[in-house]
Formats: structure tokens, C-alpha cells, sequence
């Protein structure tokens, strides 16, 4: 983690909430390192056939853009004007009551005006006002309008790749105005002229080539299952089958590929491999929809149906019966509510149904894709897992909501179930920091990246503040997560502001838990971990 | 400055009926003409922008969802926060625009040592709401100048409102209910820093406007008396198109309802249009079921994908090297 930039947190929480006396539109942003993003490397542009591909940095006085951008994105601007409702309305009837502006992470984190939702929406709106309505045309600066220049984009680019489309906002505005359908549609205003970042178009230019968005390659994708399984077989004496590409598998298992990859998304990938051997599940991962998650959904929303199409085609592909997914956080907004619109319908699959318990996924039957969640919960619930939950005695462990599961789909009770049959010390952080209220980990939509760390710590500080709140209360030194990105954001998050606390998917605690047929006295945990009531931990 | 031009403004607006009705006695012009005109602006401006939101289509579906979905029978849904069928988006709605549930979770940040504390803000919440809800039993008590004979809950209602009787004639309470809401929600945007730093002269200028039509009112009623008899004449004379203009109806009548025409035409073209758009916010209006039934995007178009084909040609080799199963050996 490239923290050496960062300021120390008693600078970073000097913060000013008290707007600067200069005027918002005559306020022009600075980029300062630490704040932003590095600029899509041209030949990631290219793999994707994306415009305007060229060598530039957004802190370069000249940004490259095409001669005729202005007309570009007026074009553009009026095109999802009429393309979606959400846009037009949010452009029209934001009556700037404030609700929103200090619910952004970013906002509480940094005391940037221009980070309250309702200013980051006027970026936009402001050129709405210009360019589309009468009053504004004609009434200029007092109508709230203002010309489209290269420091106006210049703006866009800066907030809006510092909000994480976590959706917050919206569920305090009174009518609903989500500035993640805002931000969604300025940085696809930002794409039609070449400004975007690298940290999302190079995984969506891998993804697109290689199935996932770390571009392993399907043999790379065999050696790390192998070497899951050796770790598995290390910690229990079990060898887990890895299904690879199996045609006429039951399921289609798909996940983010960061949980191949890195700890401690890893070791939520070897619980999957365990519950799945235990509970002999006939299903498969592919190596071609080896990515449940979707950087395209921080670029376009072409670019999200361009990835996710490979999901359902791959299940065709197959012949699956139906898919489950696993931890992730914008995977499921995709998932949830786009995948069916887009790519679908799937009725080339079955309605979910449990092989164990018959239960039949009624909240699925159309898209046919079942959360780990829910299907583990219910596992637990018809009793077909062997649990033994003090083995995770020596965690104390809370739970933080990812934004989208929260906001866009509304799963609180599934993982929170399964986290207390897993484990015996549950602690809630504060009511205003969880469930439909959570906070970011500061990373989301894209922006998890080391360049603009700064600018991280200081989204990420409300919801490392609340696990500091429980930390100091009970002791917790284990916080849980069902999202990818935030198993790889959350511990530099942790390592800034709360030290002393890790970070875990749900499943491997689950897998921690589990008692397997034929196992092994289990000493350690899959991090390598003595586990409570082992001889091991008694030793310490 | 925005908090100038539009007090600035209003006071113009003022003038402007003081002038060329009191001095020119232009009262065709301020009682017939105008009226009519501000009407037909805002219905058809008002109709014209729905008709333009409607037209846009919507793509997906995308509700905010502030309680638990409804997934495993054995796990309760919240139907309000995360409404998955039509009765509970109805539900939700309901509650959103007779309510302001969403306002209602409001909180306010404070940094306390350095940390961040969210705590309870219903002023905001209490002061739209009672806003709102005066402005509409203000406008209803309004349908006794329109209607002959006044049906009879219109009655009713104009005896709660004035039923403790303080003063004569009976104050309204709506009407200081109302000057008061208005009065908050102006400081606000005054006081609070950010909300001044926010606040366009598009946000002054209908809450002054607002303040002028209501201080009209209540100046009308309780101080410079018109005679209502009077302004019933005109007003049926509207509704029946045969409006005529009856001697002595005093002058700020005039003030009064030049405001009220000002408001119905800037209505169309300014943020007070989310009376309409509340009902059509999609983060709201939407049930939670896109895995039930499927959503369609009427523009939907194919876009350029990487087919398995594309994939296992490049990959091949190293798949078959890997004892991966391949489509073609």
C-alpha cells in the first residue's frame, strides 16, 4: 500500500465542513496528487474501441481532446436525455434542500463542497441548464446555467471519479435522486472524449480479452484452484474436487476474480470450495465468465452489457440448470438489476432450485442467479451444514453492508444470519452506519487504486470510524464483507484509521466453521490462524 | 447577491400590480387577462414537462431499496423500504408524498473530536412537511370563492383551521403555519453555510414569492379588508367564461392575486415542477423484482461482445495444455 504519500490521519481528519468564499462555478478544481486517478493507458482504449485513445495525465494542462468535444458530449448529453427518465428527471427537479450533502463519505471526509451530492449534480446540471431549458438559455449565470468549457470537464472528470456510485444519497433525497445514476451518465459523457481512468478500463480491457478483469488466463485459472486446494488440504486433510468448464454441471458458480487473487479474498474462495465438496455440489467455474464483477459499469452502460453478456452465454454454453454468484458488491448491481434487461431473457435455464433442500428461489426465477448468501442461509436453515461456530471464538467480528447488495438489491438479513451461525461474537456498528445507511469503503466504482490513496482514506474515514466506534466497544477485530473490492480496499482502510482489525468474506468464516466429513483435527483457520478451542490456540 | 435579485425581484412584482392597477386602473388587464394567461402557461408548461419526462423512456429498473428484500420464505421482507409488487410500490409512494419518508431519515453530521456523529434532523422534514400541507388546505379553503353553493367539507375544513377562534376574523392556522414554514426554510438557506453555498437565485426567488402571496393574504384578510362578495363575483365569472370585473374590490386583492399568476407561470419552468416529478422518480416508483420478472428496456440494441469462439482460439493450446475441456480439439 503506497500510504507514504498520505498525510498522517490527525492531518487528514482536519477537516472543514465551512464552503471556500469563492462561488462554486468560479471555484476551479486543482488536482493535487493523492485526489485522482491515473488516465487509461491508450492501448486498454483501443482493445475496447473506445474513442480518442492517446497518451495524457489528467494533472497535463492539455487534456488532447478531440477538436469538436463540445460537440461530443452536447450530442451525448442530449441522447441520454431522452434515453433515460432518471436522467431527465434529476436534471429537473432537484430543489437543492441539502438533505443529501453530508451523507457522501467524500463530503464527510474531505468537506469539499463540490463532494455534496447536490453540487456534484450541479456540475452537471449547470450545463443542462445552458444547453437544454429556455429559463437558462436565457437567463445565464442567474438562472444557475453556465458554459461548457475544458475546466468544466475538467471538473466532472475530478468528482466524478471521486463519488463511488454507492447510492447513499439517494435514499435521504426526498424524490429519490441518486447521484450514482449521475455519475454513471457524466462518466459516460467523460468516455465519449477518451477521459477515463486506468484502473477501470485496463480490468475491463482484460476481462473483455481474457474473462476477468486480473487477466489470468484459463491455465492460470487451473494452477491458483490447484493451489487452493493444496492449501485446503493442508488446513483439513481434504482434497476438494475443482470443477473447471464442465458441460452439463448443475450450476454455473461465478465470482469476482480479485478473490483468485489476493488475500483476503482468497481464503473466501477456498470457503466456497469447501462448502461446495461438503455439500457435493454438482457445479462448475468457467474460465470464461471468470469475472462476476463489472468495471464496465463504472464506464457505460454499453461496456457493462459487453462483459456481462459472457455470464448467460457461458451458462448456455454449459447447459447449466441455473447460476449462483458469489461475494461481491457492484457484481450484484449488475446482477440485480441490469443483467436480465440487458443480456437476457434466460430461459434457457431452469428456476433456481437447492439440490438439498428443495427450496426453489422465487426471488430468482427470472434471471435464474442465486446469491451465496441466500443459498447458504438456507442451507443453515435446513440444517445441512455441520457448524461449529466456536472455532471462531477468537474473532469478534461486524458486519459492514457493501452499498450496492444494501442499496440496490436490499440484502441485510442473509449475511447476517449466516455470520451468527458462524460465529458467536456478533457486534452491529452504529444504526446510521449500516444496513440501507452504510457507508463506503472508499473505493467503489472503480476507484480502488493506490494514486489517489488520499482521497480513499478520506471516503473510506465514516465507515473506519464506526468500526472504531466497535472496536473500542467490544473488542471487534474482525469485520466481514460480501464484496470483492471491498476485501481489497477495506484492509488498507483498516490499516490507516483502525490497526488492529481485519477483514473477511463471510464464507471464510464459513468454511472456518464448517465440520467436514473425514477432516482432520482442524488447528488453524485458512489464513494460517489458530483456531479457538484447538490445542494450538491454547498454546498461545 | 442570488438573495438579492430575487427579494429584488418580488418586489418588482409587487409594484408592478400597485402601479398599473392603483394609478392606471389597468383592472381588465390585472383581473382578467393575466389570470387567464398564468392559468393556461401552467397547465399546459406543467403538462408539457410531464409529456417530456414521459417520453424518456425507462431502461432499467432501478429502486433505491431501504429495507430487506423479499427472498428466503423465512426471512421478512420490509414491503414499505423494498416494495417487490405494485400494492407496496403504491404503499411507498404514498408514504414518500403524503409523508416525505425519505426526509424523514434525515441526519445531521457534526465533528466531535475530530470524529464524525450523525445525529437526528427532523426540522427540515417538519418544516416541508407542514409547508406543504398548509399550502394545500390554504388552496382548498380558496374553492369557497369558486363554488356556489361552498360544499359543505370545504366548510369544515375552514372551521378546523380557524378553530381557536383567536382574533376576528379567526386567524387561519394554515396561514401562520405556512408564514412560518416558509420563514424556516428561507433562514435555513441563509444560516447554514453549505446551503447558502448551494443555493440559486432559483431557490430565493419562489420562496420570497411564496412569502408575498401568502403576507398578501393574510394583509388582505386581517388588515386592508376587500370585500369578498366582490372577489367571489370574479372569480365564479372565471370559471364560467364570462368573467366581468365588480366595482371596489380593494387593491391588494390585486397584489394578491398578481402573485399567485406570477407563481402558476414560473411553476413550468423551475424546480417547483417536482411536484409532478416526485411521482415519476424511478428510484422510487419501482418495486424491487428485477429477478423476478424481467425488465424491458425498449432500446435495448446488441452490442460488440467477445464470443467463447474469440476466446478458446486464443487460448486453446494452453487450455488443452492445462486438461481444460475445449470446444474444438
Amino acid at each position: 500500500m503506497s500510504l507514504v504519500k498520505v498525510r498522517k490521519p490527525d492531518e487528514l481528519t482536519q477537516i472543514n465542513f465551512d464552503p471556500p468564499r469563492t462561488g462554486w462555478m468560479s471555484t476551479p478544481v486543482e488536482f493535487r496528487p493523492g485526489t485522482w486517478c491515473y488516465s487509461a493507458a491508450p492501448k486498454n482504449l483501443k482493445y475496447l474501441d473506445l474513442p480518442n485513445p492517446r497518451e495524457w495525465q489528467p494533472s497535463d494542462a492539455d487534456w488532447k481532446l478531440p477538436l469538436n468535444w463540445k460537440e461530443i458530449i452536447l450530442e451525448g448529453f442530449k441522447e441520454r436525455l431522452e434515453k433515460y427518465r432518471s436522467f431527465r428527471l434529476f436534471m429537473d427537479i432537484c430543489v437543492r434542500c441539502g438533505a443529501c450533502a453530508d451523507k457522501c463519505h467524500f463530503f464527510i471526509g474531505s468537506g469539499d463542497p463540490k463532494n455534496m451530492p447536490v453540487l456534484r449534480a450541479e456540475l452537471l446540471r449547470s450545463i443542462y441548464r445552458r444547453y437544454f431549458t429556455t429559463s437558462g438559455k436565457i437567463m445565464g449565470k442567474l438562472g444557475g446555467a453556465r458554459e461548457l468549457t475544458v475546466d468544466v470537464l475538467k471538473e466532472w472528470f475530478y468528482y466524478f471519479y471521486q463519488c463511488t456510485e454507492c447510492r447513499r444519497c439517494s435514499v435521504f433525497c426526498p424524490y429519490g435522486i441518486d447521484q450514482a445514476e449521475i455519475t454513471m451518465i457524466g462518466r459516460e459523457l467523460l468516455n465519449l472524449v477518451g477521459c477515463n481512468i486506468n484502473w477501470i478500463l485496463e480490468p475491463a480491457a482484460n476481462c473483455f480479452r481474457t474473462g476477468n478483469h486480473l487477466g489470468l488466463q484459463p491455465h492460470g485459472i487451473k494452477d491458483m484452484m490447484d493451489f487452493f486446494a493444496d492449501d485446503i488440504e493442508d488446513r483439513t486433510g481434504i482434497r476438494v474436487e475443482v470443477p473447471i468448464n464442465k458441460k452439463g454441471a448443475e450450476i454455473l458458480f461465478v465470482t469476482p476474480s480479485g478473490d483468485l487473487f489476493a488475500d483476503p479474498g482468497t481464503f473466501t474462495c477456498m470457503g466456497y470450495l469447501m462448502l461446495f465438496h461438503e455439500i457435493g455440489l454438482n457445479y462448475t467455474w468457467s474460465t470464461y465468465a471468470s469475472e462476476g464483477g463489472n468495471f464496465g459499469l463504472f464506464s457505460s452502460h454499453e461496456l457493462m452489457k459487453r462483459l456481462n453478456a459472457k455470464i448467460y452465454d457461458e451458462a448456455r454454453r454449459l447447459g447449466v440448470k441455473w447460476i449462483l454468484g458469489g461475494e461481491c458488491g457492484h457484481m450484484w448491481r449488475v446482477l440485480h438489476q441490469y443483467m436480465d434487461t440487458m443480456n437476457g431473457p434466460a430461459d434457457f435455464l431452469e428456476e433456481p432450485v437447492s439440490p438439498l433442500t428443495g427450496t426453489k428461489f422465487e426471488n430468482a426465477r427470472s434471471t435464474k442467479m442465486v446469491h451465496i448468501t441466500e443459498f447458504t442461509a438456507d442451507l443453515i436453515r435446513h440444517n445441512r451444514l455441520q457448524l461449529d461456530p466456536s472455532r471462531n471464538d477468537h474473532l469478534k467480528v461486524t458486519f459492514h453492508d457493501s452499498c450496492n447488495p444494501a442499496r440496490a438489491m436490499g440484502l441485510f438479513e442473509e449475511p447476517r444470519y449466516v455470520i451468527k451461525k458462524v460465529c458467536n461474537h456478533f457486534y452491529e456498528m452504529p444504526e446510521n452506519t449500516i444496513r440501507e445507511q452504510t457507508f463506503c469503503c472508499g473505493g467503489g466504482a472503480g476507484l480502488g487504486t493506490d494514486e489517489n490513496m488520499e482521497v480513499r482514506m478520506r471516503g473510506g474515514f465514516p465507515r473506519a470510524n464506526a468500526v472504531k466506534f466497535v472496536q473500542e466497544k467490544h473488542g471487534v477485530n474482525r469485520l466481514a464483507c460480501i464484496c470483492a473490492i471491498d476485501r481489497a480496499t477495506l484492509h488498507s482502510l483498516m490499516e490507516y484509521w483502525v490497526p488492529g482489525v481485519e477483514v473477511t468474506g463471510v464464507h471464510e468464516m464459513v468454511a472456518n466453521a464448517l465440520v467436514m466429513k473425514g477432516e482432520k483435527k482442524r488447528i488453524v483457520g485458512l489464513r494460517g490462524e489458530p483456531l479457538s478451542g484447538t490445542e494450538a490456540s491454547k498454546d498461545v | 447577491m442570488n438573495v438579492r435579485f430575487s427579494l429584488l425581484a418580488v418586489i418588482i412584482l409587487v409594484l408592478i400590480p400597485l402601479g398599473a392597477v392603483g394609478g392606471a386602473n389597468w383592472r381588465y388587464l390585472f383581473g382578467i387577462v393575466i389570470p387567464y394567461t398564468a392559468f393556461g402557461v401552467f397547465l399546459f408548461g406543467f403538462s408539457y414537462r410531464v409529456f417530456q419526462w414521459g417520453r424518456s423512456p425507462v431502461p432499467f429498473r432501478i429502486p433505491t431499496t431501504c429495507g430487506q428484500q423479499k427472498s428466503l420464505p423465512w426471512i421478512k421482507g420490509n414491503f414499505l423500504e423494498n416494495p417487490s409488487s405494485g400494492a407496496a410500490v403504491f404503499a411507498r409512494m404514498a408514504l414518500e408524498i403524503l409523508l416525505f419518508r425519505s426526509l424523514f431519515r434525515n441526519t445531521k453530521v457534526a465533528l466531535v473530536g475530530q470524529r464524525p456523529v450523525y445525529g437526528g434532523a427532523k426540522w427540515l422534514w417538519l418544516a416541508g412537511l407542514t409547508f406543504h400541507w398548509s399550502f394545500l388546505f390554504v388552496l382548498l379553503r380558496h374553492l369557497r370563492f369558486f363554488t356556489t353553493p361552498i360544499p359543505s367539507w370545504v366548510d369544515v375544513l375552514t372551521k378546523i383551521d380557524g378553530f381557536f377562534e383567536i382574533g376576528v376574523p379567526t386567524l387561519f392556522l394554515t396561514d401562520a403555519a405556512l408564514l412560518l414554514a416558509v420563514t424556516y426554510l428561507f433562514l435555513r438557506r441563509m444560516v447554514i453555510p453549505q446551503l447558502r453555498y448551494i443555493s440559486l437565485p432559483a431557490d430565493y426567488f419562489p420562496l420570497f414569492l411564496i412569502l408575498g402571496v401568502v403576507l398578501s393574504g393574510i394583509l388582505m384578510r386581517h388588515f386592508y379588508k376587500v370585500d369578498l362578495f366582490r372577489v367571489k363575483e370574479l372569480a365564479s365569472g372565471w370559471f364560467r367564461f364570462t368573467p366581468v370585473i365588480p366595482d371596489g374590490i380593494g387593491l391588494p386583492f390585486y397584489v394578491h392575486l398578481f402573485l399567485v399568476c406570477v407563481l402558476l407561470a414560473y411553476f413550468p419552468l423551475s424546480k417547483l415542477m417536482h411536484m409532478g416529478g416526485v411521482f415519476l422518480s424511478p428510484t422510487r416508483n419501482l418495486a424491487n423484482n428485477s429477478r423476478t420478472r424481467r425488465h424491458i428496456n425498449p432500446w435495448n440494441y446488441p452490442v460488440k461482445v467477445h464470443t467463447y469462439e474469440e476466446y478458446e482460439d486464443e487460448f486453446r493450446d494452453k487450455m488443452k495444455a492445462a486438461g481444460l475441456p475445449v470446444e474444438k480439439e
